[in-house]
């Protein structure tokens, strides 16, 4: 699934045009690049969080050559899966349809 | 930030209502897989590639030996699934390159 496909699925859950669709798609993401950036991390319950790691500057090495190089500090995105997405996806972990109770009326 | 803030800042850039924005922010990231659409696609062991943000994928896990700390006694772990984030270069980029300031 692509982003075209998430904006395509939203349309058809929600009211919105395309394009309505389309421009909060995108807002979504850069607002959480955007708080990233700023250091800030994203929370949303139950799905995960998005957050900054840290990585100290180190001494590497070049693996071909031997040389040493100083690797500097940097920072990396990280999403720690909250824990009911955790559950909800090993709840279908045989890999069939998900079960959804009775009134399940989207079957194949 | 959490939920109710980011729907607060992109409905402000957006100039769509609360309600609206709310409503599709759960119909991406809802963890119940009946309601969001990343939660379904990861539950069917697909996977979501935003472009320029990551994807999301349900990776598994096999299934292992493991010990009870406490007793010593070794048991079977089965195979389980768990959901990974892998940023994309744009996001890695933006935030190496912002690494100078904080």
């Amino acid at each position: 699934m692509t982003k075209a496909d998430l904006v395509d699925e939203v349309v058809r859950a929600s009211k919105l045009s395309k394009k309505q669709a389309e421009t909060i798609v995108n807002t979504v993401f850069a607002s959480i690049v955007d708080a990233l950036q700023g250091d800030d991390k994203i929370e949303l319950r139950g799905f995960g969080s998005f957050r900054v790691r840290r990585r100290r500057s180190r001494q590497g090495r070049n693996p071909k050559t031997g040389a040493r190089v100083h690797v500097p500090e940097k920072r990396i995105p990280y999403f720690k899966p909250g824990k009911e997405l955790k559950d909800l996806i090993n709840s279908d972990a045989s890999g069939a349809e998900p079960v959804r109770g009775p009134d399940d009326s989207g079957g194949a | 930030m959490n939920k109710a803030e980011l729907v607060e800042r992109v409905a402000q850039k957006t100039g769509m209502s609360l309600r609206e924005t709310r409503t599709l922010v759960d119909a991406v990231f809802d963890p119940d897989p009946a309601v969001g659409l990343i939660a379904a696609e990861l539950v069917q062991g697909g996977k979501v590639a935003i472009s320029g943000f990551g994807t999301f994928e349900a990776r598994a896990r096999k299934a292992r030996v493991g010990r009870n700390p406490h007793t010593g006694a070794a048991l079977e772990i089965p195979a389980t699934k768990a959901p990974a984030f892998k940023a994309g270069k744009p996001l890695k980029e933006t935030l190496r390159k912002a690494a100078t300031v904080g």
